[in-house]
């Protein structure tokens, strides 16, 4: 009897404990399930079919690097109740606010077109022409964030998240061999040695683990959800959580990669989608869907983040709490940058390989001032207090950093000069 | 001085983009004279974070600037 009632105080607990965790979750588990975005999805492809289960090991240990940089941004978002934008704003003035308003804004922009083209190219093997899958996407897009309340845009998002653990079906779909993926995958080793093309491989994995608009994006979510000190801890697990499934996403689809396309020269996921088909219509299905997923969560999230940190700076009303009469200029700038970055894919000729080439390039002139800021920010006492970084905090952070900033600007060098590095 | 300003734009513009033009201008002078100067106290580390950081987007787009230069030449 004291047994069973022991037994029913802790189940009690573990579903409270579960209840509150579904009404703090949000920021951390989309901001890491959006990180697998179209362009994280077609690198996972290709180093899959490059070199099999080899690189696993490297995947996994992208996951508490993605965890250390987003939880800074919950602790910040949490005490200061300001964007990321705002803050940079007024902690570093004016050149280095305008710098990254700026610098975000052609990031994020050239990131929708990527998103835009990993769904059109995911919805044409169904057939579906690119113009119908632009309108509709749009359409959608605009309908979820008319509720005017945070939370419905939230849960429907999560939905969409659940939607790109659609890989681990379609890992199971290829019958890998377990003994296989862990004599290869879990051992850290260098597939062939260390040459340029693994290095290029490795670089792609690390810059699609951390993106500038993550950074801007979870600080502002965590402020529009009103999230407050003592919902901290609520946050740090909701990004744990989030860490562990885009890992295990992007482990799932090195598995089916690495079963079906091993060998072969992958250059977009939708490639990979179109070989799978012809080879097993159910997986090539399955990742076309989770393609598709994953340029729409990564549009969704990237076209929000422009508009909080517009709205943060220049004052005007931006929380998903307000219907568009009350935020309009928040939700203009939500629709106009999803409008224009769909209406580049359909235009013929558009240089889209180049696009998502210059992404990379971009994107390494803002991420490293992103978290230069982000430590700075998080180490100042008089905005943090108690929250401050501790000592632990500062020689992880510091570290993942370096090492971000390093590997990110190699490879945006090695985009801007392929032979660099053999 | 402003309102001469102001109406110098919406002459060139014509009336509704110059005082949409106007406008934008008066708010984006008004975010920086709100942030004119740093409102933390920076440290020695963070100052030299920062200057770090300059010399590193020079040295970026310097790199771009080559590229281009090297593109428009065609030996890229």
């Amino acid at each position: 009897m004291d047994l069973l009632s022991k037994f029913y105080f802790n189940y009690s607990k573990l579903i409270k404990t579960i209840k509150i965790y579904l009404l703090l979750a949000g920021p951390g588990l989309i901001v890491m399930i959006a990180d697998n975005d179209a362009g994280g999805i077609t690198t996972y492809a290709a180093t899959g079919a490059k070199f099999g289960y080899s690189l696993i090991w490297f995947l996994v240990l992208l996951g508490p690097v993605a965890y250390f940089v987003q939880e800074m941004t919950v602790r910040l978002g949490a005490v200061t109740k300001h964007g990321h934008a705002e803050a940079i704003f007024s902690a570093f003035g004016s050149f280095w606010g305008w710098f990254s308003l700026l610098d975000l804004t052609v990031v994020n922009w050239l990131t929708m077109v990527t998103e835009f083209i990993g769904m059109t190219a995911a919805l044409s093997i169904f057939g579906v022409p690119p113009a119908i899958t632009v309108v509709i996407v749009i359409l959608v897009m605009f309908g979820i964030v008319l509720s005017g309340r945070y939370w419905t845009w939230e849960k429907i998002t999560m939905a969409f998240c659940l939607v790109n653990l659609i890989y681990i079906p379609a890992a199971i779909l290829v019958h890998p061999s377990v003994p296989d993926i862990l004599r290869n995958g879990i051992v850290p080793n260098f597939p062939g040695g260390f040459n340029g093309e693994l290095f290029f491989l490795l670089m792609a994995n690390i810059g699609t683990t951390i993106a500038p608009w993550m950074i801007f994006f979870q600080q502002s979510a965590v402020v529009d959800k009103q999230m407050k000190e003592k919902d901290i801890p609520w946050g740090k697990f909701d990004t744990v959580v989030g860490a562990i499934f885009t890992v295990l996403v992007a482990v799932f689809i090195i598995i089916v990669t690495g079963t079906l396309l091993y060998g072969m020269n992958i250059e977009s996921a939708a490639q990979a989608a179109q070989v799978m088909m012809g080879m097993h219509p159910w997986v090539g299905t399955l990742i076309a869907i989770g393609l598709f997923d994953a340029g729409f969560l990564g549009a969704i999230c990237i076209a929000l983040t422009n508009s909080w940190a517009f709205g943060e700076v220049f004052g005007w009303a931006h929380s998903l709490n307000y219907k568009v009469r009350e935020a309009l200029w928040f939700y203009v700038f939500y629709f106009i940058g999803l409008v224009t970055a769909g209406a580049v894919v359909l235009i013929p000729g558009a240089p889209l390989v180049l696009i998502t080439l210059f992404v990379q390039v971009i994107a390494v002139t803002l991420l490293p001032a992103a978290l230069v800021f982000l430590i700075i920010l998080l180490n100042n006492e008089e905005i943090m207090g108690k929250y401050k970084n501790t000592r632990f905090d500062n020689i992880a952070n510091i570290t993942i950093v370096v090492c971000i900033i390093v590997v990110s600007s190699l490879y945006g060098i090695s985009t801007l000069f392929p032979n660099l590095f053999g | 001085m402003r309102d001469e300003k102001m109406e110098s734009i919406e002459r060139v513009f014509g009336e509704r983009i110059g005082s949409i033009i106007s406008e934008s201008t008066g708010k984006i002078r008004s975010i920086n004279q709100k942030y004119a100067t740093p409102k933390i106290k920076l440290t020695g580390g963070a100052k030299f974070a920062l200057l770090l950081l300059r010399f590193y987007l020079i040295f970026l787009v310097v790199l771009l600037a080559y590229k281009f230069w090297t593109i428009v030449h065609g030996s890229a």
